[in-house]
């Protein structure tokens, strides 16, 4: 057993850059302000000092235009990891992400790899209304040709950039603004993490809370609370939302016959949609109750307190809910 | 002790509605007493108790609905250890929760009304796999759904010896069936209950017969030539002790088919009975083979009206072994029936009318019967069931014998 450190959401992202740069000289970062600035989140704060501008670039307000330099970057053999400062962002780059990162592996006959990192900072913040504060994380798990992937745990942010990296396809790593702040303990050795699987993070025998990103930790506390009550909660943290790790889900449903998936994304078209019609398909007759979902209200974020805490899932509301799925 | 339990009046019955106990506790009860009148879909049915002992304690109240199978009194017998008694003592009762015979009964399943069960898919799957009734389950899920809990229960449920009466009678109170009267539309639905199983599930052949009645006729005339009107013999004795003796020698025909042939000893006749009101009860005339053509008659003068007033003994719904369905007086020529589940045959009587009638290269005109079997060809071959029509044939032409 190795020692366990306190760290906080935002360092563990920070040390897992520091780490591949440091190892691999073709790496180099580049994000509006990034450099200077110390990251719109400070994650890269220091880094630039470290590095030198060659390797932590400012670009400027154009995320198309920096997105595809990226991937030009990545196509000549270098290994750039692009940070868009929020998912919200990102539709500007969907042409680049979507008609070339992901496609072109495909449209030169296996010829051509794109092995490009693009971070993006998700979810709600600290009251930044709605265009800072959007979950899309089914846009693009939607999208063939990619690899998404959900930052839930500190462990995940230590070492699922690390793992990323050296995919030889484009990924998309979605990091969550909310916890940046948030401490918790992981082993001092941490790195890579498996990034085909997801993870059964707690085990139980009553249901299975399937969740990702900013869920995880809201299942887990839940999950506690429940286990004082006598009822054994399996938390899943689905972690790649494309290619999706069904195996690990349906396992679980098939032994706890019950489940609910909890995400603050909006419910229409959403991965806990997937997540759902795969049970259906797969494990219908495993099924002791309907699946039932907990997702963001489909409204733009809004910025008051208490509308932005009521618009996403909260430990209340999963409490809420296990209860009255296993107590009818 | 001697736990008395609902019995089972028929194939289709799941549950009966004890309307009045007829014994006071403390009473001593002997063999063939009624001890309680029960109201299922086809009326109220006397029932009747086939031990002795003293009436020890009611476990089921008046007014109550309860599943075949519920222990409704213990009877002190005198002896500590816990006996099951049943109606028709040789029949394994069912319990409460019943596994079912039949895959197909499961999947087609619907509550008396039609009414589709809510039940989830993982409890669907185990109450398929351990043959359980889903019918008569209460659910405990979300809206009232099945879920595997429930199940898991009733497993246990059919699998735990009954150690503890009364427990046991509590429990059964929990099973919710839904209630329904001898309504001509209860009564609707456990004739098409029990028609659907028959035609779902007995391979039935028919045969014909041109039988000659007129023996039969003038010794029917001849006996009643002395007799005050109400004491007159009406052919269909004649036809039904006809049967018995053709049964007698024929046993295959006189059998019930679960999961194999069983032969019965005793030879009880059910006889079709049309009700005004809509639908048919059959009641069974005891040992019809033991009694004479008078005794017959008598049997059917007193079986009639009780059966038109719902006033039924249970031993008479419960015990036939084979079925007469008889179209009588200015009705059809033939009638082709299906077979009442477990039975494996029924015969069916046309009208008796005047035909052309060749014999021995003679044409007379001579009253007639055209005589149907229908029997159950994974009991018997067409072999056995023409040798029963030929059998009836001789009987009938021999009426003195009878």
């Amino acid at each position: 057993m190795s020692e366990m450190i306190k760290i906080t959401y935002r360092e563990a992202i920070k040390q897992a850059i520091r780490d591949v740069m440091q190892n691999d000289e073709r790496v180099f970062l580049m994000g509006e302000d990034v450099g200077n600035y110390g990251g719109a989140f400070a994650v890269s704060k220091g880094l630039l000092k470290e590095f030198g501008s060659d390797r932590i670039m400012d670009v400027p307000l154009s995320e198309s235009g920096f997105t595809g330099a990226g991937i030009g970057a990545a196509l000549a053999g270098m290994r750039p990891i692009v940070e868009v400062m929020t998912v919200n962002f990102s539709l500007l780059a969907m042409d680049q992400i979507v008609n070339n990162a992901s496609t072109l592996l495909h449209m030169s006959g296996g010829q051509l790899n794109v092995p490009l990192v693009i971070r993006m900072g998700c979810g709600i913040g600290r009251q930044l209304a709605a265009q800072h504060s959007h979950s899309w994380e089914p846009f693009f798990a939607h999208v063939p040709g990619l690899i998404v992937l959900s930052v839930g745990t500190h462990e995940d942010a230590r070492g699922m950039l690390i793992s990323a990296m050296q995919s030889l396809d484009p990924v998309i790593l979605f990091e969550y603004t909310f916890m940046l702040n948030l401490e918790k303990e992981i082993p001092a050795d941490s790195g890579t993490v498996e990034i085909k699987k997801a993870k059964v993070l707690r085990e139980g025998n009553d249901i299975s809370l399937i969740t990702y990103g900013a869920g995880v930790y809201k299942c887990l506390e839940a999950a506690e609370v429940l286990g004082q009550e006598g009822i054994e909660v399996e938390v899943i943290d689905l972690r790649v939302l494309r290619p999706m790790d069904e195996e690990t889900f349906l396992t679980s449903v098939k032994k706890t016959h019950r489940a609910l998936v909890v995400e603050e994304a909006w419910k229409s078209v959403s991965i806990s949609s997937e997540v759902v019609s795969r049970i259906m398909e797969k494990a219908f007759f495993d099924l002791d109750a309907p699946v039932e979902r907990l997702c963001g209200v489909e409204v733009p974020i809004p910025y008051p307190k208490h509308l932005e805490d009521a618009s996403i899932p909260q430990v209340s509301d999963i409490l809420e809910k296990v209860n009255k799925m296993l107590k009818p | 002790m001697i736990k008395f339990q609902m019995p089972n009046l028929g194939a289709d019955m799941e549950a009966g509605t004890l309307v009045e106990w007829r014994k006071q506790l403390g009473e001593f009860l002997h063999r063939g007493d009624i001890i309680a009148d029960v109201e299922t879909q086809k009326g109220l049915i006397e029932i009747e108790v086939f031990e002795e002992g003293t009436l020890e304690k009611f476990l089921v109240k008046e007014g109550e609905k309860v599943p075949v199978g519920t222990v409704l009194a213990l009877i002190n017998d005198g002896k500590s250890e816990v006996t099951e008694s049943t109606v028709s003592g040789e029949e394994i009762q069912k319990p409460e929760i019943h596994p079912i015979e039949d895959r197909k009964e499961i999947v087609h399943e619907n509550t008396e009304l039609g009414e589709r069960i809510k039940i989830s898919p993982l409890a669907r799957k185990i109450a398929e796999e351990n043959r359980i009734d889903i019918s008569l389950l209460k659910g405990t899920g979300p809206e009232g759904s099945i879920v595997k809990k429930d199940i898991e229960k009733a497993i246990s449920e059919v699998k735990k010896p009954i150690k503890d009466a009364e427990k046991e009678a509590d429990k059964t109170k929990e099973i919710s069936v839904k209630p329904s009267g001898p309504t001509s539309d209860a009564m609707r639905m456990a004739v098409a209950a029990a028609m659907s199983k028959s035609n779902r599930e007995i391979p039935h052949y028919y045969l014909e017969k041109r039988m000659d009645m007129s023996k039969a006729m003038d010794w029917v005339k001849e006996a009643n030539k002395d007799r005050p009107v109400q004491n007159r013999l009406l052919p269909v004795a004649v036809l039904i002790k006809a049967v018995a003796k053709a049964l007698d020698e024929v046993p295959d025909l006189n059998a019930t088919w679960e999961n194999g042939l069983h032969r019965k000893n005793e030879i009880n006749i059910g006889f079709v009975i049309s009700l005004r009101s809509g639908g048919i009860v059959v009641p069974a005339i005891l040992q019809s083979d033991s009694k004479t053509v008078d005794e017959i008659m008598e049997t059917i003068n007193d079986i009639i009206p009780r059966a038109r007033a719902f006033k039924l003994r249970s031993s008479e719904l419960s015990q036939s072994t084979f079925t007469i369905t008889n179209i009588g007086e200015g009705g059809a020529d033939k009638v082709f029936g299906l077979i009442y589940p477990p039975q494996v045959g029924i015969v069916g009587f046309g009208e008796i009318s005047e035909q052309p009638f060749a014999e021995e290269g003679m044409l007379g005109i001579r009253p007639v019967v055209d005589v149907t079997l229908a029997a159950d060809h994974r009991a018997t071959d067409g072999l056995i069931g023409s040798r029963f029509l030929a059998a009836l044939n001789r009987h009938l032409q021999n009426p003195e014998e009878l």
